[in-house]
């Protein structure tokens, strides 16, 4: 081997390609399989519901569901991504490839978190693309729609992220997913208005940072939402810098990665 | 001449237990050392601190000059290793696995490289095959080659031949002496010591966390060879590793 003149560059384009790539090589699974999710709660609800629910004047039930459903399935993938892939490679020992590299602690959260907004994108285009079969698309404030999705994506991510560097086995992350990210993306008004719930369930609903990144995300569909569009945002905003600011902290001081 | 890597009073404690007690040491650029002791010596960890995978509790470690806390990202592009455990990532194939990993190392473009140290380790057949295919020996040439791809000048195998066949075992030597002769630092961990009395130059033996001997191979020979074996009995390193591990520590 001789020693020649290198030109390094960052490893980061190469981790978020493998990223992408971990999940597109079997995107049955992890794209085709939640988007048919999302299709059955919406014929099963939608069908059951249409007509005897009225969310919002003007707009159906089924119409209604479209954005929570599409959110939902966006903010579970963009979690299962990053979550999986981490707690995969550390019990298979392969994360000790992306940990000899001379890769920063940012540069690290932002491969895996941009791999994980993708992942949640190509969930959620596929759910909306097949909705619209079933109810035409209403797009009001499109730039809201986006900005809703890619911070919501963001934040999930740095949550898997979290969660994967937590957890040290499968029955861990398990628990975090099932007690934690579904409880809060269910009631989070997926399913209904925050207005058709009693009182006490409509403070308890404002607790919960999941319903801003629902409400805001509906409110780019419609124009009409729960809760004004900027506060959404402001929370929403918060939330991203703080579970950002944790994952960071986290690779920063190697917990559970280096010991 | 800067030395390939400088350990300098390092120690690290993992709860009650203190797995490097106070180690230093220095190989100079170019050497081909060997590192020995029993399991539990504290020759992972010593090698988890020099390639960042863990931090030392106090002390400063080096490589060709380079500290690998404050200044990381040089340092593990000085630095390759071929980890204990037979790891891989199942989605990938070996090309990918490498392109990957010189990839992470900010290389582009290096397929030629790639292809070179494929070719050099008997990998070019298997290339387009999943990592999960692959025999135990062929995973463990992917590992040295994923630690080579990135062509640094300082390379650390720690127990590259555990549970490999005598081919590749034979085959890895040839090639990782040719790396050496081509100027690049060796450092090796193993339980099969008579490679590392025919292959190491300098050889340090830890016991207990603690460095307990620190020498050539040939003054390591004679020096406790003799009180090993009584007579004209020749002499080997495992006698020399038997006769030192039953000293106690100071």
């Amino acid at each position: 081997m001789k020693s020649i003149a290198i030109a390094y560059g960052s490893g980061f384009p190469t981790l978020l390609y493998k990223e992408v790539l971990r999940f597109y090589k079997v995107s049955f699974q992890t794209v085709a399989a939640p988007v048919l999710t999302a299709i059955l709660y919406l014929l099963i609800f939608g069908q059951v519901l249409q007509g005897k629910v009225l969310v919002y004047e003007r707009i159906s039930y089924i119409a209604f569901l479209v954005p929570g459903l599409v959110m939902m399935s966006l903010l579970q993938n963009a979690f299962a991504n990053t979550s999986s892939s981490l707690i995969q490679s550390k019990i298979m020992g392969n994360l000790i490839f992306v940990l000899l590299a001379p890769l920063s602690s940012f540069e690290f959260y932002a491969a895996y978190v941009i791999a994980a907004i993708v992942r949640g994108i190509a969930v959620a285009s596929g759910v909306l693309l097949i909705t619209i079969w079933f109810v035409p698309p209403s797009f009001e404030y499109p730039l809201w729609i986006v900005v809703f999705a890619l911070l919501s994506a963001a934040i999930l991510g740095g949550m898997g992220l979290i969660a994967g560097i937590w957890a040290d086995k499968y029955d861990q992350l398990a628990a975090f997913q099932n007690f934690v990210i579904m409880p809060a993306t269910m009631l989070s008004g997926v399913f209904y208005s925050l207005h058709s719930l009693p009182a006490v369930w409509q403070t308890v609903s404002h607790f919960n940072p999941f319903f801003y990144m629902i409400d805001g995300f509906r409110f780019g569909f419609f124009g009409v939402s729960d809760v004004s569009p900027w506060i959404s945002l402001i929370i929403v905003a918060g939330f991203f810098i703080t579970v950002s600011a944790l994952a960071l902290r986290l690779l920063q001081t190697g917990f559970k990665l280096r010991y | 001449m800067t030395p390939a890597l400088w350990v300098n009073q390092i120690s690290k404690s993992y709860g009650e237990l203190l797995a490097l007690n106070d180690v230093s040491l220095q190989i100079e650029q170019g050497e081909f050392f060997g590192l020995l002791g029993p399991n539990g010596a504290g020759k992972t960890t010593l090698i988890s601190i020099l390639a960042g995978l863990c931090r030392a509790d106090t002390g400063t470690v080096k490589v060709m000059g380079t500290n690998v806390q404050t200044d990381f990202r040089l340092a593990r592009r000085l630095l390759g290793v071929v980890p204990q455990e037979l790891v891989f990532d199942p989605f990938f194939t070996v090309r990918e696995a490498l392109h990957f990993q010189s990839g992470y190392f900010g290389l582009r473009n290096n397929e030629d490289w790639i292809d070179e140290i494929m070719a050099n380790l008997d990998l070019t057949s298997k290339a387009n095959s999943n990592m999960r295919t692959l025999s135990g020996g062929m995973k463990r040439r992917v590992l040295v080659a994923q630690a080579l791809v990135h062509r640094p000048p300082v390379i650390v195998l720690d127990e590259p031949t555990a549970g490999v066949d005598v081919e590749l075992r034979q085959s890895l030597w040839q090639f990782v002496s040719r790396l050496n002769q081509d100027g690049h630092t060796i450092v090796l961990t193993t339980h099969y010591l008579e490679e590392a009395e025919a292959l190491c130059q300098r050889i340090a033996m830890l016991k207990q966390g603690q460095i307990v001997a620190l020498d050539t191979t040939a003054n390591l020979l004679n020096r406790y060879g003799v009180s090993a074996k009584s007579g004209s009995a020749e002499v080997d390193l495992e006698d020399v590793f038997v006769n030192i591990m039953a000293r106690d520590l100071v």
